[in-house]
């Protein structure tokens, strides 16, 4: 018979080896996946992935066009989407104390942060690519940007809240009139934490493959025109590692290592530049 | 300054102060908007399947492009039983980190360790799903599945749920990636919610000689249950709208099967393999239907886990 120390000893032993063990058992499945990405992509992360297009299969080739395409439409995503968020979540901090709007937005936008992605590409589908009758690159472009402006506003206005008001007490004081203290005061003081959102956003996105599926689809072929459907990795790396040729998994394995490789860079990238912030959720 | 000259001075600022303001609130508004412009163009988009089938499509389990039938009971189901799957996983794991990132782990250790478990949350879906089909499945097949179905195939009530085949793919598989993949998110809301308890409090009950398990047990987790329920609901969300991983593993089957281990399909993934080769407008717009179920369910889900986060913060800041 335990005395009831023992036991009360006995049962927190367990309860903090379990939780060790969790701890344990979410490092092994990180280790595991990136493990298996530089196993398998590193071999076939050869410089004509840099320099050849996508192939027909059963024959070698690269992943230029889709390199591009992907860095074409992020780039563009990032640019429709991060001056929306930084506006509206400019509201949010600044002129958000009163007033429906302002708490309503807060509440959708945390919703949207976690939206189903699936979902943006079928509006988009809908909404764009029905009207102009084909898949295209802004098309995808505005899927993504749609994705983007929820982590930015988030981002934002947290930001914007951990500036301190005697800032813009002092500001105000010097005559300042308000847009002169939120552009050249506010936002300035939060311009690392608001950096840090879109990196963050940019990193989501780079990722994502299931909102290009309806919007951008693919192109076997090199494409500058945004107007027509465009190659991008993760659509490639769908394509390619679901298909039965050996030459076309390998060119997956390397995209999915180098698209792994950028997403945490700019994931840690994010976290150093400011310390503070955790929004992954 | 002359006086007129310091009145335009004012009115310029006034002026500029109000088409500021009026811009970041129109951007904000856009916010609300896309919400619904989302709503409506799924509405819209779905109108055929809905006038066609109903509420019918909603417990229907054909699914026949030849016939033109459709009915979402089979991806819904699947959808459900991989995100409970995930859920039943990861809740106990997302504790225990949780319980180790706030309690345990020495001071040095906590951040590259919290870190690491949020790169899990960065790896992309695509990610997951390749080395769920390539490196995961066979193993969990040749490894894991047939014990499964030995041990636990035979027992009354449980047991259908582990008759089957060892395929490796199937919703079994598809449940347990996707515990993998919200395991972040439920671990770093809950230790968010467990750092905002009062150390008062806890040391309050350290002084009367509880242990850390029962510090946490019965402390902290009453203290922040809403929170805790709030990053549940969240990860819920995660794992009912992730489409790629599931994709890759769940095979793609429109089949009502009792087993975990056959394969099945999910409303995204169903999304993801159809869309582009849907011809016809009915099959088109059943699948539409199909992301406006989705729509809807993630969105309950997520406003619900919202609303209990919000109340945790509202609680914290009123009696700090």
């Amino acid at each position: 018979m335990l005395t009831l120390y023992t036991r009360r000893r006995l049962i927190n032993a367990m309860g903090l080896g379990i939780s060790a063990l969790a701890m344990l058992f979410g490092l092994f499945w990180l280790g595991w996946i990136l493990w298996t990405l530089l196993a398998n992509g590193l071999p076939h992360l050869t410089t004509a992935v840099f320099t050849q297009m996508t192939p027909p299969p059963n024959s070698s080739g690269g992943l230029l066009n889709a390199i591009a395409g992907s860095l074409t439409m992020t780039f563009l995503a990032a640019l429709i989407g991060t001056p929306i968020g930084i506006l509206a979540g400019t509201y949010l901090a600044e002129f958000g104390q009163r007033g429906w709007l302002a708490p309503t937005t807060r509440f959708i936008n945390d919703v949207l942060l976690s939206a189903p992605s699936i979902v943006i590409g079928l509006f988009i589908y809908e909404m764009y690519v029905v009207k102009i009758g084909h898949f295209s690159g802004w098309a995808g472009a505005l899927a993504l940007s749609i994705l983007v402006i929820p982590i930015v506003i988030r981002t934002t206005e947290n930001m914007l809240r951990l500036v301190p008001n005697t800032l813009r007490e002092a500001a105000a004081a010097l005559g300042a009139p308000q847009w002169k203290v939120i552009n050249m005061v506010t936002l300035r003081a939060a311009r690392a934490g608001i950096i840090t959102g879109v990196l963050l956003a940019v990193a989501r996105i780079s990722g994502e493959t299931a909102p290009l599926l309806f919007t951008s689809l693919n192109n076997q072929f090199w494409s500058s025109d945004l107007d027509q459907p465009m190659a991008n990795l993760p659509v490639v790396i769908f394509q390619f590692a679901m298909s039965p040729y050996e030459d076309w998994q390998s060119l997956a394995w390397a995209g999915a290592l180098l698209i792994t490789i950028s997403v945490l860079t700019l994931n840690i990238m994010a976290r150093v530049l400011f310390r503070q912030s955790s929004t992954t959720y | 300054m002359p006086t007129f000259l310091r009145d335009v001075h004012m009115k310029r600022h006034n002026l500029l102060d109000t088409l500021f303001r009026n811009i970041t609130r129109l951007s904000a508004f856009a916010v609300l908007l896309l919400l619904v412009a989302i709503i409506v163009s799924l509405i819209i988009g779905s109108a055929p399947s809905i006038k066609a089938f109903g509420f019918n499509f909603l417990t229907s389990t054909d699914w026949d492009p030849v016939t033109d039938e459709y009915g979402a009971f089979v991806p819904i189901v699947g959808t459900l039983a991989t995100s409970a799957i995930a859920l039943l996983i990861a809740i106990p794991v997302s504790f225990g980190i949780a319980l180790f990132l706030t309690e345990l782990s020495p001071r040095w250790l906590r951040r590259p360790l919290g870190i690491a478990i949020e790169l899990l949350a960065g790896i992309p879906s695509i990610i997951y799903g390749m080395w769920g089909l390539f490196v995961f499945a066979p193993l969990f097949a040749d490894h894991v599945q047939p014990w499964l179905i030995e041990e636990l195939g035979p027992l009354p009530i449980f047991g259908p749920l582990f008759q089957g085949i060892p395929m490796g793919i199937g919703v079994l598989t598809a449940g347990i990636i996707l515990a993998i993949m919200v395991i972040p998110f439920i671990a770093s809301v809950m230790r968010d919610v467990f750092e905002v308890v009062p150390t008062l409090l806890k040391e309050s009950a350290y002084g009367l000689g509880a242990t850390t398990w029962e510090v946490m047990w019965n402390v902290v987790l009453p203290y922040t249950k809403i929170g805790v329920a709030g990053g549940i609901m969240l990860g819920l969300g995660r794992a009912l709208g992730e489409t790629m991983a599931v994709t890759f593993v769940i095979g793609n089957a429109h089949e009502l099967s009792a087993s975990l281990m056959m394969p099945g399909n999910s409303i995204s993934s169903a999304l993801a393999n159809e869309f582009n080769e849907a011809v016809g407008e009915l099959y088109t717009s059943a699948l539409i239907e199909l992301g406006l179920i989705l729509f809807l369910i993630t969105f309950i889900v997520l406003s619900l886990a919202r609303y209990m986060l919000y109340i945790l913060a509202k609680r914290e800041g009123s009696t700090a």
